[in-house]
């Protein structure tokens, strides 16, 4: 794989982070991030939807008048998302359940739209396709990291398995009821953000 | 009537659309720095949202609703029931898109001060998830349309308060000493996420 390629595909991932240095994506960030389970799927359904809206977006690009692009992108994307939903209530219902609106919210997740409209417009349709993988998998990084935390130390589970016994199943972890509740992950990202900053000073914002 | 102020007072504050199910937060986070803009965007999304909600309602019940079509077209046996509720999200999005357009025409034409006013926000919230959001939750619930007039004029006036809010505490935080890698969005969380505890304990109102 070319130097540039691979820049276009782990960048995104630490360097350039959607959710942490763009700001994209943020509402399902923080509503599906009770379990490691369903940020998995929703990592799995954003990497999906942003790579192959990347390509196609990618591929007609010199054919959409610029005056309705919006409009192209939204049809493309929200088909894709309408696929990602009808598979999941097929062959996953309860998961389906479970992320209830947040599938549908995919359509207006600002990662999927800004990169169609940064770098799907303008680039060729390959790397287009790898920049939505590495943009998906950045989201999907920061959802996994938060969902890992709150999953482990909310309910002693990881994946659903049990990782720390809880003293109501006759172990000794006292769960820590604030990470149940869906807000604690603005705590959780906000310093992981600052982490990620000390790490990398060139993120810092100036005032 | 009560039931009306019930659910108005519970989709301002008790399910508040920002702080309880972090919709819109991109938006949220990303123009909430001064006091003015935040106002102006709140109103922006309380129009919006009163209006796309009530729509979607009428639109989704009429046609895409299962077994809505079988009297128009007809059909009898229950086996052939038309189901187009797996077009909803690609319809709802494209009403939403053209409500902002015609809103935006109709604003230029007969309240060009407000529409001055206005201006950048309004096609910036058509990617605003808080409105998809809404209007999903709305199909979730199944309102009727007098509920749904009053679930989106709540549900923009709940946000609205929120953004106002965090922009106000954003205003002064200029002042205070904050470390490095925190600065701008990393505060910010941890701020949303204190301003969500805080909307927590109205969740004791019973109604």
């Amino acid at each position: 794989m070319s130097s540039d390629a691979k820049k276009v595909l782990t960048g995104p991932i630490v360097d350039n982070n959607p959710i942490a240095l763009q700001v994209l994506g943020i509402c399902s960030a923080l509503a599906v991030t009770s379990s490691m389970a369903n940020a998995l799927v929703m990592t799995l359904a954003v990497v999906f939807v942003t790579a192959f809206s990347n390509l196609f977006i990618s591929i007609i690009r010199n054919h959409i008048p610029s005056s309705v692009r919006i409009i192209v992108q939204m049809a493309i994307i929200a088909s894709l998302v309408i696929v990602v939903d009808q598979v999941l209530k097929a062959f996953s219902y309860q998961l389906s359940k479970e992320l209830a609106v947040f599938v549908g919210l995919i359509i207006t997740n600002c990662i999927v739209m800004g990169r169609a409209e940064a770098f799907a417009m303008k680039e060729k349709p390959g790397v287009s396709f790898l920049d939505g993988i590495g943009n998906g998998l950045g989201y999907g990084a920061i959802l996994m990291l938060v969902a890992f935390v709150r999953e482990l130390f909310g309910f002693g589970t990881l994946f659903g398995h049990e990782i720390l016994p809880l003293i109501q199943n006759g172990g000794w972890y006292q769960a820590n009821g604030l990470l149940v509740l869906p807000f604690s992950s603005f705590f959780v990202i906000g310093l992981l953000i600052w982490g990620l900053r000390q790490w990398k000073p060139a993120q810092v914002e100036k005032d | 009537m009560e039931h009306y102020i019930a659910l108005l007072v519970k989709a301002i504050f008790i399910e508040n659309i920002a702080l309880m199910f972090f919709l819109g937060m991109c938006t949220f986070l990303a123009v909430s720095k001064k006091v003015d803009t935040a106002i102006g965007l709140g109103v922006a999304v309380v129009v919006v949202l009163g209006l796309a909600v009530p729509v979607n309602q009428v639109i989704y019940q009429a046609i895409l609703a299962p077994g809505a079509l079988d009297s128009i077209m007809g059909i009898t046996d229950p086996n052939e029931s038309i189901d187009l509720s797996f077009l909803s999200f690609i319809t709802f999005i494209g009403v939403i898109a053209a409500l902002v357009q015609i809103l935006e025409m109709i604003l230029d034409k007969y309240f060009p001060a407000l529409y001055q006013a206005l201006g950048i926000f309004l096609p910036l919230i058509t990617v605003n998830c808080a409105i998809f959001g809404a209007v999903s939750f709305m199909v979730a619930k199944n309102l009727t349309f007098g509920e749904s007039v009053v679930y989106g004029i709540g549900s923009g006036i709940g946000w609205a308060l929120a953004i106002v809010l965090l922009a106000g505490l954003r205003e002064k935080m200029k002042y205070s000493d904050i470390p490095d890698g925190l600065k701008g969005l990393g505060i910010t969380f941890i701020t949303s996420g204190l301003m969500a505890f805080g909307f927590l304990s109205f969740g004791g109102i019973s109604l």
